[in-house]
């Protein structure tokens, strides 16, 4: 868990950092930012509440295999857009979208369809955009920020055709 | 806490600030009704498949990932705030606006590359950015940036899970897409919405 160490640290040090800067403009300018950001954090708690406590149970009815087998052995365009489907529709955190991009890898699945799950699911899992994105930024900025997102797992996929294997 | 205006921090001491563009943020809206009414099924289901101890270690086991998770989303929410505060609306309307061209969408994707931390902080900066005067496509690449080729995730969780290899070789590929992501969004809402952005000039 030393990486996660590691990333609390960079967090805590990033907020002292800013907030060390704030302060020196003047305390009632960190006193506001303060108050500001506590507030964001109380009216944001309950909505990641519902999320993370939640997730666990819509993770556990979406069957793994399911997704997987979209992924399948390589198939093309079609295989690329069934592998975003599948990336957009994974439920859970990062090591679920991470461990069926391995095991797609490892039972045949094609590499661009790969890199088109991992991409897709980084950039509109549905679990992460209703969990985290939608509680902290305007909704309407969130719909049109995943929209405008959906071509980009194909332009993945096409250049992983185009290099080629890791 | 009963309080949902989000416009009046602090309204006589802070008169060296500049004004704060309102975060407009419902507590309750229908995105958080839909995943209410999803969460409740889901947990159904599972109690009639694994009986009140499925339901239980689910419970439990997200509990404690709720209590970790916590202090970083707390961090995160400073860390939004306070950079919403000390950055100087102009300069980031400027270099991070609508007419701020590829420079800006350059700037956004650095940004979400060297951001630390998870969602807890990635999207409340991405906020902040937005209330100071950051358009949609520069904040669009810094967000797909941040997911696409920030350390954060690819350190803690890809790396380990994927391997180096795969995980390097996809940042690669990954590498223009947070530029084109944006580009596209600035284009597309430049065209939706032709009124807000001039609005937004105007200021």
């Amino acid at each position: 868990m030393s990486a996660a160490l590691l990333i609390d640290i960079l967090l805590w040090g990033s907020v002292f950092g800013v907030g060390l800067i704030a302060f020196r403009r003047g305390p009632p300018v960190f006193k506001a930012s303060l108050r500001e950001g506590s507030m964001d954090f109380i009216n944001t708690v309950p909505r990641i509440a519902l999320g993370v406590i939640g997730s666990g149970y819509i993770a556990a009815i979406i069957p793994q295999e399911v997704i997987t087998g979209w992924l399948g052995p390589d198939s093309g365009w079609l295989g690329v857009a069934t592998a975003v489907v599948a990336g957009a529709a994974t439920p859970g955190g990062p090591v679920i979208g991470f461990s069926i991009g391995t095991v797609a890898l490892k039972s045949g699945g094609g590499v661009p369809q790969v890199v088109a799950y991992v991409v897709a699911w980084a950039l509109f899992a549905f679990q992460r955009v209703i969990l985290w994105e939608i509680p902290f930024m305007p909704a309407r900025f969130v719909w049109f920020r995943c929209a405008v997102s959906v071509p980009f797992p194909f332009v993945a996929a096409a250049i992983a055709m185009v290099i080629g294997k890791p | 806490m009963s309080d949902p205006s989000p416009k009046d921090p602090a309204p006589a001491e802070d008169a060296e600030s500049e004004p704060r563009p309102g975060r407009v943020r419902k507590p309750i809206g229908w995105s958080t009704i839909i995943i209410a009414a999803l969460v409740a099924v889901s947990a159904a289901l599972v109690w009639r498949r694994d009986g009140t101890d499925g339901v239980l270690d689910i419970l439990t086991h997200d509990l404690s990932l709720f209590g970790g998770i916590l202090p970083r989303v707390l961090a995160g929410c400073l860390l939004g705030a306070f950079i919403s505060e000390i950055l100087p609306h102009e300069k980031v309307s400027r270099s991070l606006g609508p007419q701020s061209g590829l420079k800006g969408l350059l700037i956004g994707t650095a940004f979400g590359a060297i951001l630390p931390g998870g969602p807890f902080t990635a999207y409340p900066v991405a906020s902040a950015l937005l209330a100071v005067g950051a358009d949609f496509g520069a904040t669009i690449a810094m967000v797909v940036s941040w997911t696409l080729i920030g350390y954060g995730r690819a350190v803690a969780w890809e790396i380990p899970i994927m391997g180096t290899d795969f995980t390097l070789w996809r940042i690669v590929i990954s590498l223009p897409l947070p530029v084109l992501a944006g580009g596209l969004g600035r284009f597309v809402y430049v065209r939706l919405y032709p009124k807000r952005d001039s609005d937004e000039e105007a200021n």
